[in-house]
């Protein structure tokens, strides 16, 4: 699943009225949420194959998730990587497992997923929500929930073997201002292992297009394994949240100031990059940790 | 301003109608005018209905002959398997562009125009928000004639609001509505025994009950409300939730590329998806319904209320088919009881 920053080219009024005390109240009947996410389907999901891959396959390891607010909303960043990136599904479990307060997480995804049939509903029902700076409002600001984007978005979990652990472009540095917006502080999250669980060697752009996807990926096992090709390697994972960064000491409408926002982004992304190298250094075997 | 003369167009429309009485029964209002193009389909008491064509290009005449003060503009249409396309276009285009040059100029007595129109104004796109508040716009131009209809006619409103500062204009835009007493494609999808959808989709779907239409349309002629307001039920289902309240399974026999030449093959057999239906089955949507809320007006009813309530009318509807005559429109009839000598009448018209 990749995920976008929110961009920049919508252009979203400033948060004038507080709607915040006329939001839905929850009806206890509903089968999913007014988001599309359907907790039976995540649970179901959840006790099983995630469950498995995050116990037994990649035996995660957190660090620091003392770091993730009990209340209130807040960004999560992280890095991005793997065809079919397992790095959200594993930080989302790491929260509702490890963390005294377990809490969702909103998954931000390219608007790819809502227009493509068969991912459009079933994304939309373990959290995926299409990565709309509207949106990332919405959750942060008005629902004080957990938001989780990769501002690599999918250059992230499009690169190439080679360029492993290498951070892209942090987008245009929309999900700082959106975090400023909602005066939500910043979790910057490094993951470690994703690389390895589903390496991509090349990419086919002619099966791109035919097949309407936003990228054919060559793995160890896809495409000439068909279906199989969605099994991950053994790699072991590390997962360590970073101290939240506060957006609400700049004053007021920071997200206007250009160089401050893309200020920011840089520092989050050499502050992800750097515990990067520091935690890859240290790693022993790539499967064993 | 309270509104004190009312004329209301779309009189033929169900809440058009339920407007009108709502209106009846207030005594702070004078007078009730209503036009369409149709007959009235609701028994009223003191409203007079005088018919007009489609484009309303005579409405100037009786806006200023009977000092009318609020205009309810209730006629939009907003479902195109209910009218030609160039019926849609006349109604909403040129009859907006009539019903705007009516209101405005400078000897207008017209203080406040509330403008019924509809979320068709975001559209369906794979990149909007999940949901739409006021003052966004589509992502992209309109994909449909009925669409780009609508926008037209939701600009000129606006774009009369601003060079009519003196007039309080209220934009309204509704969801889809839901109701026993409403006919729309949707309650047509649902009739049916399974619910037609697009496989591999499943889309928002937010619904508004047809009592909260009507009175959210009341709420709007009696509190001033400057500005648009999206007005659509607390709370978005997706499809198959919807199909499930509604004890239907369904049916994903529209296919995922090339839906249009599907819906477009299945015509003769009956079942119409007309375009902008189409484009909900794929990617649904959903509205920010917070700014009327905090303007002070309560829902009735939730989508999810909506969907069950037209569910267990539907169940009955079977059986109360037929039972009672609907009411009919007969000029001579309504005129004798309105305006003979003989009739004797009570303070709020005819007794």
């Amino acid at each position: 699943m990749s995920a976008t920053t929110p961009g920049e080219r919508r252009q979203l009024p400033a948060p004038t009225d507080d709607l915040r005390g006329y939001l839905p109240a929850i009806e206890p009947d509903r089968q999913v949420t007014d988001w599309g996410r359907s907790e039976r389907v995540e649970g179901l999901l959840d006790k099983t194959l995630v469950d498995f891959l995050y116990h037994y396959w990649f035996r995660v390891e957190v660090e620091g998730i003392e770091h993730v607010p009990s209340t209130g909303g807040a960004l999560l960043v992280s890095n991005h990587a793997g065809a079919l990136p397992p790095d959200a599904t594993m930080i989302a479990k790491a929260i509702k497992e490890e963390h005294q307060r377990p809490r969702p997480v909103h998954l931000t995804v390219e608007h790819f997923f809502k227009g493509y049939p068969g991912f459009a509903p079933f994304v939309a029902k373990i959290g995926g929500v299409p990565a709309h700076p509207a949106n990332v409002q919405r959750l942060l600001h008005d629902e004080e929930q957990l938001v989780l984007v990769f501002p690599e978005g999918r250059k992230g979990s499009e690169k190439l073997y080679k360029d492993r652990y290498r951070l892209r472009r942090f987008g245009r540095g929309g999900f700082v201002a959106a975090a400023m917006r909602a005066r939500a502080p910043i979790v910057p999250i490094v993951v470690v292992g994703a690389e390895e669980a589903m390496p991509v060697f090349a990419q086919i752009g002619v099966l791109q297009r035919i097949t309407r996807l936003i990228y054919f990926p060559v793995t160890p096992l896809f495409p000439h394994f068909g279906l199989l090709g969605a099994a991950y390697l053994p790699a072991k994972f590390r997962i360590r949240f970073l101290p939240p960064v506060p957006t609400d000491q700049w004053g007021e409408k920071p997200w206007e100031d250009r160089g401050l926002v893309q200020n920011v982004a840089d520092e989050v992304r050499s502050t992800i990059q750097e515990e990067l190298y520091d935690m890859v250094a240290h790693r022993r075997s790539v499967w064993l940790g | 301003m309270k509104a004190r003369r009312i004329l209301v167009t779309g009189l033929s429309t169900l809440w058009g109608g339920r407007l009108a009485q709502k209106l009846e029964g207030d005594k702070g209002v004078e007078t009730i005018i209503g036009v369409s193009p149709e007959d009235p389909t609701c028994e009223l008491q003191r409203t007079e209905y005088v018919r007009v064509g489609l484009d309303h290009r005579l409405l100037r005449r009786i806006v200023h002959a009977a000092e009318i003060d609020t205009v309810i503009d209730t006629r939009l249409v907003v479902d195109s398997a209910y009218a030609s396309p160039r019926e849609a276009h006349e109604a909403n285009a040129i009859g907006t562009m009539n019903i705007l040059a009516a209101c405005g100029g400078p000897d207008s007595p017209v203080r406040k125009v509330v403008f019924k129109s509809s979320a068709h104004y975001y559209g369906c796109e794979r990149d909007d928000p999940a949901f739409f508040t006021e003052s966004m716009r589509r992502p992209h131009p309109p994909r449909t004639r009925l669409e780009s209809d609508i926008v037209e006619a939701d600009d000129a409103v606006r774009e009369f609001a601003r060079r009519n500062p003196e007039v309080t204009v209220t934009i309204l835009r509704f969801s889809n509505s839901l109701g026993p007493g409403l006919r729309t494609s949707h309650t047509r999808l649902f009739s049916l025994p399974a619910i037609p959808c697009i496989l591999g989709f499943d889309p928002r779907y937010q619904f508004i009950h047809e009592d909260d239409l009507t009175d959210v349309l009341a709420f709007a002629a009696s509190e001033d409300l400057p500005g648009v307001y999206n007005a659509a039920a607390d709370g978005v289902l997706v499809l198959s939730e919807v199909a499930s309240l509604l004890g239907r399974p369904p049916a994903p026999i529209l296919p995922p590329w090339g839906s249009g030449l599907a819906a477009a093959a299945l015509r003769p057999l009956g079942l119409r998806v007309p375009d902008e239906v189409l484009n909900q089955l794929r990617y649904g949507r959903g509205l920010d319904n917070r700014k009327l809320k905090s303007a002070g007006y309560t829902y009735g009813f939730t989508t999810r209320e909506t969907v069950v309530k037209h569910a267990e009318a539907m169940r009955v509807r079977a059986l109360t088919e037929g039972r009672d005559e609907p009411y009919r429109y007969e000029r001579e009839v309504e005129d004798f009881l309105r305006y003979s000598p003989s009739v004797k009448r009570g303070p709020a018209g005819v007794v």
